[in-house]
């Protein structure tokens, strides 16, 4: 399936302690003039605007009364401006059961996904074994499959087996989307760690699956944890699959489907949206920008061949 | 929120797990007998290791594209919804290569014929990753140096990226109304009487192109930052000494020192873009054909006019265009190469 929330495998960039250092001495190493700098200044403000503009917009939207909900006038905050949205949308809505639901599915098919990815990394990391090349090519190659393409033999199966308009074939789904993706991760971080460490556990007397248990493992926390944010971000944000699985019965819903189902009724719902559309970015929004460095640099030592 | 329902879904979640947690364990069971006790296979332990992900990758993506295949050569739809069997032969279903040539020669929606919408799809897939890729870097190098506020910078221009998808898409939707949306009201600040971006077939594909800019141009600029920072400062150093101006730092040293990054995220920019469902679907919301790119328009095929046998084919197509762009792009570029070894 497509990584459209995911992210990708880009070899060679290196965030680390040598990219630091380049930073601190600054880009080409040439001081700029005040003029060139008052420019790059202005670009980047601009830039900012226009990237931020839109998430400020709709806070203050969220924000609104609702007999000001569509007033033409911006201001960050509003005359009157009162957290009516967000109540209604947290006590009069099905937004808190729309979120519940992509919580449990999104924590239960993430942990699953990292154990499947986990576990097949270490077998292309370790070992040789007939048909690793071909193994690690098709799981590349699944990447390129439009999610769409796959919409109807598992509409239709999900139908046969009874999967439809309930939780099962979405979390069986989940689990497995993002598992190609993290295994090249994974192998990529794996590669790094060397091999003497374990075999010294060996020598030890462990077994081959406790040297992977107690050494590997703990030592690739950080690789993991950027996996797991992976999985997480790409099931809690996932939509087209929900609609065809589960889009028929509203009280199943996942969050994207209703928030969507807020947006389609405009005039209404621009206070729901606006507040249900703040609830949900803010800890994900949070989340990713506290883990930004660890992202990038997860992103590009999988890339790294070992 | 309903006790009822709450309790229901988390039941059917951990039930669902459990099944999984059991079938895995069925599978390594019977591994462990077959490969360790029967076969004596030396190399039991990665097969084991690896079977329970590529089980589900198969249930999840093998079998059905397998399905899917078998099911374009035939005449299955809604309103023929049958269990084909093998081509539809034994249920006097087949119909050959039939699909994949009125992929062709028919029309594959209701006004547009395939090549209006891979046009369409080409259009939307060069515009968004040219601008991706020239914001990006524009970014990428202005920030690249000491200076104040970067942090902030920064964190402001990543926003986009960060939030997530679908809610930006409602809100961008929300926001191209042409009376009520912000867009049409600061061009009427400025005096411009703004289209109507979500009735209008131009404005409509302008407005996903703009949106899916607005969307991607974080992302090439973290990767392109991270790629600037492991470009060792001395070669700019040494470059400036031998008298280089900047711009010929940028293209003998930048460029071709950034190209390991650069090819593979254009790759998948290409393939993301080229494949992106939810910004057309969410912007257009699936209303005007005119705008449906290859992704959209096959939904539109399979799930408005339920065709499931021209569907299938569709796909394949669909899916063949992009291997061959990226067989064609890795093996000119070499990038990837030995990244299987």
């Amino acid at each position: 399936m497509s990584g459209a929330t995911s992210v990708p495998v880009v070899p060679a960039a290196q965030a680390g302690p040598a990219a630091a250092a380049a930073v601190a001495k600054g880009g080409g190493g040439r001081t700029d003039s005040f003029g060139k700098r008052v420019v790059i200044h202005a670009v980047l403000i601009l830039a900012s605007l226009i990237a931020a503009f839109p998430v400020f917009r709709v806070l203050s939207v969220s924000l609104r009364p609702e007999d000001r909900l569509l007033e033409r006038e911006f201001k960050l905050f509003p005359e009157g401006a009162t957290l009516d949205s967000f109540v209604h949308v947290l006590t009069d809505t099905d937004f808190p059961q729309w979120l519940f639901n992509s919580l449990i599915i999104t924590v239960g098919t993430s942990i699953v996904g990292l154990l499947f990815a986990a576990t097949s990394a270490y077998a292309f990391s370790r070992y040789k074994f007939p048909g690793r090349g071909v193994g690690l090519t098709a799981l590349l190659a699944t990447q390129l499959i439009p999610a769409t393409m796959l919409l109807v033999p598992l509409f239709i199966l999900s139908i046969q087996l009874d999967l439809k308009d309930s939780y099962r074939g979405l979390v069986i789904a989940y689990s497995v989307t993002s598992v190609p993706f993290s295994i090249w991760i994974l192998k990529g971080y794996y590669d790094t760690v060397p091999i003497e460490l374990e075999e010294a556990a060996r020598i030890d007397g462990a077994s081959q699956l406790e040297a992977f248990w107690r050494i590997l493992l703990p030592l690739s926390t950080p690789a993991l944890a950027i996996v797991f944010l992976f999985n997480f971000l790409a099931a809690w944000n996932e939509f087209v699959l929900a609609r065809v699985l589960i889009g028929s019965s509203t009280e199943l819903f996942t969050w994207p489907l209703g928030v969507l189902r807020f947006q389609a009724q405009f005039q209404t719902q621009w206070g729901d949206l606006a507040a249900a559309s703040i609830l949900i970015s803010i800890p994900v929004v949070a989340l990713f920008l506290y883990s930004s460095k660890w992202l990038i640099s997860g992103v590009t030592l999988g890339g790294v061949k070992g | 929120m309903n006790v009822d329902q709450t309790i229901g879904a988390l039941v059917e979640v951990l039930t669902t797990l459990a099944v999984v947690a059991v079938a895995v364990a069925v599978l390594e069971g019977f591994l462990y007998v077959v490969l360790v006790r029967w076969l004596k296979a030396r190399l039991a332990v990665p097969f084991m290791l690896i079977a329970p992900a590529f089980v589900g990758l198969i249930g999840l993506i093998f079998y059905p594209l397998l399905w899917e295949l078998n099911v374009s050569f035939t005449n299955m739809s809604l309103r023929n919804l049958r269990d084909p069997g093998f081509l539809g032969l034994t249920q006097d279903m087949f119909v050959g290569v039939d699909n994949y040539v009125r992929v062709f020669t028919a029309p594959v929606l209701q006004q547009a014929t395939f090549f209006q919408v891979m046009w369409q799809t080409v259009l939307w897939t060069v515009l968004n990753v040219t601008f991706h890729v020239l914001g990006g870097l524009g970014l990428a190098l202005l920030l690249h140096r000491q200076m104040r506020g970067k942090g902030i910078y920064r964190a402001l221009i990543v926003l986009p990226w960060a939030t997530p998808q679908i809610v930006a898409l409602a809100v961008w939707r929300t926001e191209l109304h042409s009376e009520f949306g912000m867009v049409n009201q600061l061009l009427a600040g400025i005096g411009v009487e703004g289209p109507g971006w979500l009735i209008d077939p131009f404005w409509n594909f302008f407005a996903m192109v703009m949106v899916n800019v607005w969307l991607g141009i974080p992302f090439m600029m973290v990767i392109l930052l991270g790629g600037l920072q492991s470009i060792p400062s001395d070669l700019y150093e040494a470059a400036e000494i031998d008298g280089a101006s900047s711009r010929q730092s940028f293209r003998h040293i930048t460029l071709p020192l950034l190209a390991p990054v650069l090819t593979p995220a254009i790759i998948l920019g290409v393939v993301w873009t080229f494949n992106n469902f939810n910004v057309p679907f969410v912007i257009n919301q699936n209303e005007l054909e005119t705008s449906d790119t290859l992704v959209t328009g096959l939904f539109r095929a399979a799930f408005q006019y339920n065709r499931y046998g021209f569907a299938g084919a569709y796909a394949f197509v669909i899916f063949a265009i992009l291997l061959l762009f990226v067989i064609f792009y890795v093996r000119r570029s070499g990038a990837l190469k030995g990244a299987t070894e």
